[in-house]
């Protein structure tokens, strides 16, 4: 068993989920109210990562985080230290992944809140932050809690991206998937075969509480 | 962050709020704009008073009540209420609906459905401490007669209910006005009844303006002080309900009123007296034919109320004025109420409404000839020049 490679797992997921929730909520409400030329492109940019194969998403991170590369460069500028084959460096790479698991549930649940409901909130006096932290954001809680649950177990089973983009440095870029992979390739089925036992286990165990969760709500109903 | 009342220049600049002409009690609302949707309206409505904004769909009520809540900004005019400025397109002041205070009830209702009934109506109470804003709730549902449904949420309510949560939470903010969007169109007719009837008498315990719009005309005789009629985004006539269904400016008003009885006659002379000359009647009117040209054309309405059928073998009232033949041509029965249509010789239709059983006893049928009395005092000219929906309100 590869407790290390467990560890960067739920690391990894947890950061995601962290960080993309809050980015989620705000794209995601924007794009369920706005009205704007290139919505569609806009959306269409957030949904690629769901159909581009992970090599394909993975290799132009790679090239992205490259030292002379903007975004490598930047990096580098910043902390001194490069973005390829570093937790880091994967964080960032499974926050792109993960961008339509996180956005597209809470755009759906933002848009079907009544339009009115905002309204009816300004007219009884609350500002828009209010109205967002009373009203909004309880109406869209399932949105957001299924969004949590996508791509913390998505992050979970992430593969190519995070193999492109990080390599298998044991502690620090290597998840639970590659190192069930690495356990096959070394014809270890036994190994290979509790991880994936405990991997099904997290992720279910994961589901499972976020929708319970996001279902135990008496109006919910009709 | 989308600011309602912010944005686009304007701002809630409280030096503005002091209104140029003096303090106005009521409510006064005058908008005008090109487009997206055309607006030409002006209206007023005083302290305790009940206006109503009647039209078809699309004639912009919903959209003046917006603008009066602060939901909607037309590019001119100016909104006042108890002597605040809550609106001046040319000075560019806005305050955002926050600011306010207006309690509105949206035609859905628009009820929080993750609040239950009594934190719904909490919600405008947050500047006091929980319990007293508890017991505010409370009392603000013994008031609209829901004590002990607090605890529901709306989708455990009926849709009765749910519009007196709403109106609860809409009053409960202690409003400056009280804006009503159809308030009564998402329940049965047996509920709608008695939520009017709950509103009149509602009505006698809070004098703030208050704004209903509707789409149903009885609706609107029944409960309003006001009537404002809109076509297409212009207020053509303000008015208390009797001297509007009696008295409409226009024939477009009296159209928009399911008003009939519309006709063209002639200013004549006969015998040295002014009669309106109508097909082979010569009608003699109580007023407004002398300030009329001989020879002049002018339509003229007559309210079916003041069309008097003669009985058979013995004298009605009003007999003998403005007699005219006319010969059964429709008959239509709804209930105890028998709607008949006359034909006048020359070809015009009189419509007006008698009770089934006067029919019956005065053997109506289609086809006979019958005698009505088109009372004087009931013939209202509408002089050329007014034909064209020009004229707003009448009270300035």
């Amino acid at each position: 068993m590869d407790w290390s490679a467990l560890s960067v797992s739920l690391r990894l997921a947890a950061f995601t989920c962290f960080i993309l929730l809050p980015i989620a909520i705000w794209l995601g409400r924007s794009l369920a109210y706005a009205r704007f030329r290139g919505k569609g492109l806009c959306e269409a940019l957030i949904a690629l990562p769901l159909v581009l194969p992970p090599t394909v998403l993975g290799f132009y991170l790679l090239l992205s985080f490259g030292r002379d590369a903007p975004v490598g460069s930047f990096w580098a500028a910043m902390t001194g230290s490069g973005l390829n084959f570093t937790f880091t460096g994967i964080l960032l790479a499974s926050l792109v992944a993960n961008l339509p698991f996180a956005v597209q549930p809470i755009q759906r649940a933002f848009e079907h809140v009544p339009h009115n409901l905002r309204e009816a909130a300004w007219c009884s006096g609350l500002s828009p932050w209010q109205t967002l932290l009373r009203i909004e954001l309880p109406l869209v809680w399932p949105g957001i809690m299924s969004a949590a649950a996508l791509t913390f177990a998505h992050t979970l089973g992430e593969f190519g991206v995070i193999l492109m983009v990080g390599g298998a440095i044991d502690g620090e870029t290597r998840t639970l998937a590659i190192a069930i992979y690495d356990r096959v390739q070394a014809f270890d089925e036994q190994g290979a075969a509790q991880m994936s036992a405990l991997l099904m286990l997290v992720s279910f165990i994961t589901l499972g509480l976020v929708y319970g969760l996001a279902g135990r709500r008496r109006w919910v109903r009709g | 962050m989308v600011w309602p009342g912010a944005g686009g220049g304007y701002v809630a600049d409280s030096r503005i709020t002091e209104p140029v002409f003096g303090p106005i009690a009521g409510l006064s609302v005058a908008v005008n704009q090109t487009g997206p949707i055309p607006l030409a309206a002006e209206f007023v409505c005083q302290p305790g008073e009940l206006l109503a904004l009647v039209g078809p769909s699309g004639s912009g009520k919903t959209t003046l009540l917006r603008t009066i809540a602060g939901l909607y900004r037309p590019q001119g005019g100016r909104v006042e209420c108890t002597g605040e400025v809550w609106f001046d397109a040319e000075r560019k002041h806005s305050l955002s609906p926050q600011r306010r205070q207006v309690g509105i009830v949206f035609q859905d209702y628009a009820l929080f459905p993750h609040l239950t009934a009594s934190q719904n109506i909490q919600l405008p109470l947050r500047y006091l401490p929980q319990p007293q804003r508890r017991e505010q709730a409370e009392q603000w549902l013994a008031k609209v007669r829901l004590d002990g449904l607090g605890k529901r949420y709306p989708n455990a309510l009926s849709g009765g209910q749910r519009q007196r949560v709403a109106l609860a939470r809409a009053l409960a903010r202690d409003p400056k006005v009280l804006l009503l969007d159809e308030p009564f169109s998402a329940v049965d007719q047996v509920t709608r009844r008695r939520l009017q009837r709950e509103l009149a008498l509602l009505r006698q315990q809070i004098d703030i303006p208050i704004v209903l719009v509707t789409h149903d005309l009885e609706e609107a005789a029944a409960l309003a002080d006001q009537i404002c009629v809109l076509h297409n985004g212009v207020s053509l006539q303000q008015d208390a309900p009797d001297v509007l269904f009696r008295r409409p400016l226009s024939p477009l008003v009296a159209r928009l009123l399911d008003r009939h009885n519309l006709f063209e006659g002639i200013v004549v002379d006969e015998y040295g007296k002014r009669r309106l000359r109508w097909g082979e009647n010569y009608l003699e009117v109580a007023e407004g034919l002398d300030n009329l040209t001989l020879g002049e054309k002018v339509t003229w309405y007559l309210p079916p109320s003041d069309i008097v059928l003669h009985r058979r073998g013995r004298p009605s009232h009003g007999e003998r004025e403005n007699p005219v033949v006319a010969t059964v041509s429709e008959l239509v029965v709804l209930g105890g109420i028998t709607s008949v249509s006359l034909s006048v010789n020359h070809g015009d239709m009189l419509r007006f409404d008698i009770a089934t059983h006067a029919a019956r006893r005065n053997q109506l049928t289609s086809g006979a000839v019958v005698k009505v009395s088109l009372l004087a005092a009931g013939i209202y000219l509408l002089p050329g020049h007014q034909v064209r929906a020009d004229a707003h309100d009448k009270r300035k």
